[in-house]
């Protein structure tokens, strides 16, 4: 068997047809297999063995099921990095709400997958500990696998896994889905807790995952959604069995096309694949209706100052204190801190602290930070409003396929293009996912984007489910 | 520019991030790139919005002020670079 579902998998497991120590070897084998795509930070065998020993069966369809943990999520039992050198040597002293809910249902963890610095990054090529290379690439150009949830998007395409856990704060999530050929859900802000993720920037950072197909994902995240008292912006809401309720049958549900999505420059294979997906909505008896979105092209800019600004606050933290590491060069408070931050932080991140620091600053709150905020909420009200005529939003995921390793990293801006789809809807905290549909001229796989209303996961799935399949 | 030198190694220095001398320009630069290019925010009319700083639909809970005591010291203690007795160690701050 190839062990590549979630849900054959685990009948596997129930009918006893393997162990569930066999099973996670297998996985273990081909993650040592496939080491060149470095799509894990932390992997070693007598943590998962250790695991399988303490193992207590729970009657679930994750029980004894091998997945990956974005090095986002604190683990007590695995170190967490966020991909950055100032947390190389951090061990948190507490388990992420999400990652325990996996654990109590009987997930098994291979490893801590490989991401871009602290979430920052659409190539996964920020990360301290490396890039990532896309499983899909030729041998003679390695491609990216997207980000910043590079590692887990690869784990799972490379079959490393059978699902994982991501973060989605501007398109984290879906964009490396697109890029790597796998399904991706970043659900709505509030839906999945988020105590125990490093926070990048709060107001937007939420848990998503990947998985293989569109049923898969429907387990994976119900399985780490739910309420926490923790998080004080978690949702205190039932949440539906969403698989058993896929349905399937779309007839007399309303598309929303927005024509502010088809933006000059992208290529023609993107147009096509979006025509081909509102083609094959319409036959299934799907209305389509052309939308306005009309600030998306203000969504970009606007998250350039709220991220950062956020980030410059969040990462306050790190001042070679707390979390483990401290540069040699200390005599002085002051140079502790410069330059354990000067060291502890990669380029990009430092440039977002920047960023961040200066709109921010007395003076300029009012013309950047305020400004985007304000932008926010008429992007925002945008989907409010299309939503009055549609059930659900149709889009492309990304700009483009997979690139190779090394391209737009002369300027930042070119990178943060790749979230030009993604991050208008991270912006109003409604959901999406990501599926693969098509391929580019080059054969490489491209994504489309599922958006809808505020806690209306359903209708992602039920449309997601109908597109996957033929 | 909208980020000189000055204003760059000014935010450094508000930001804690030591920043050489032979950096300054570059990163100028791509500060100030950035800047202009989030500028296009100008171009909409936001005199009658209210900024959304939160897009959470769950109303902030009030929870029960109830004391609760749990001793973690010696667990988050084990990632601290210098310490001493239970504290964190920094370098001396008054001579």
């Amino acid at each position: 068997m190839e062990f590549k579902t979630i849900k054959e998998t685990s009948d596997s497991i129930k009918n006893k047809k393997i162990s569930i120590k066999e099973l996670n070897k297998i996985f273990i084998n081909r993650i040592k297999k496939n080491t060149n795509l470095n799509s894990y930070i932390y992997f070693d065998e007598d943590n998962i063995f250790n695991q399988i020993s303490n193992h207590k069966n729970q009657d679930n369809i994750l029980n004894g099921i091998p997945l990956a943990i974005k090095d986002l999520f604190c683990t007590k039992f695995m170190p967490t990095t966020a991909a950055s050198k100032i947390l190389k040597n951090f061990k948190p002293p507490y388990e992420s709400f999400v990652t325990q809910k996996l654990l109590d249902q009987g997930a098994i963890f291979l490893g801590k997958t490989n991401c871009d610095e602290f979430a920052m990054g659409s190539a996964n090529t920020t990360s301290f500990f490396g890039n990532v290379i896309n499983p899909l690439s030729s041998k003679d150009i390695p491609l990216v696998p997207g980000g910043s949830s590079g590692g887990s998007a690869a784990a799972v395409a490379a079959n490393l896994c059978l699902g994982a856990t991501g973060t989605d704060t501007g398109g984290s999530i879906r964009q490396p889905a697109s890029f790597c050929g796998i399904v991706g859900v970043k659900p709505t802000y509030g839906l999945c807790s988020r105590w125990g993720i490093v926070a990048f920037a709060s107001s937007l950072d939420q848990a998503g995952i990947f998985a293989n197909n569109v049923e898969d994902s429907a387990i994976l995240l119900q399985s780490i959604a739910g309420y926490d008292k923790q998080d004080s912006t978690s949702a205190n809401i039932k949440i539906p069995n969403y698989l058993s309720a896929i349905n399937s049958n779309l007839s007399g549900k309303v598309v929303g096309i927005p024509e502010e999505y088809n933006i000059k420059g992208i290529p023609d294979e993107i147009s096509v694949v979006w025509e081909n997906a509102i083609q094959k909505l319409e036959k299934g008896g799907v209305k389509i209706k052309k939308i306005s979105l009309p600030h998306t092209k203000y969504a970009l800019p606007a998250y350039y100052i709220i991220a950062p600004a956020e980030a410059s606050s969040n990462l306050a933290r790190y001042d070679g204190v707390k979390f483990g590491f401290r540069a040699d060069n200390n005599a002085s408070l002051d140079e502790m801190y410069e330059m354990t931050r000067r060291e502890g932080f990669g380029k990009e991140v430092k440039r977002r602290i920047l960023i961040g620091t200066y709109v921010l600053s007395a003076g300029y709150y009012d013309a950047y930070y305020l400004k985007a905020q304000k932008v926010r909420k008429l992007i925002a009200n945008d989907f409010v409003n299309a939503y009055k005529e549609c059930d659900f939003i149709l889009t492309p995921t990304a700009p483009s396929a997979a690139f190779p390793i090394g391209e737009k990293e002369d300027d930042p801006i070119k990178m943060y293009l790749n979230d030009i789809f993604t991050v208008p809807a991270s912006l109003a905290g409604i959901p999406g996912i990501s599926i693969p549909f098509g391929k580019s001229k080059e054969g490489l796989p491209l994504g489309i984007q599922i958006l809808s209303k505020h806690f209306d996961e359903q209708i992602i799935f039920d449309v997601a489910s109908y597109l996957e399949n033929d | 520019m909208k980020i000189d030198k000055n204003t760059t190694l000014k935010i450094a220095k508000l930001s804690r991030i030591k920043i050489e001398d032979s950096e300054v320009d570059e990163l100028s630069s791509q500060l100030s790139a950035i800047v202009d290019w989030v500028e296009q925010l100008n171009e909409v009319d936001t005199s009658k919005v209210e900024p959304l700083s939160n897009v959470s639909m769950s109303k902030l809970p009030l929870r029960k002020d109830i004391e609760n005591l749990e001793d973690n010291s010696q667990k988050i203690l084990l990632n601290a670079p210098d310490k001493l007795e239970n504290y964190f160690a920094v370098p001396k701050v008054v001579e």
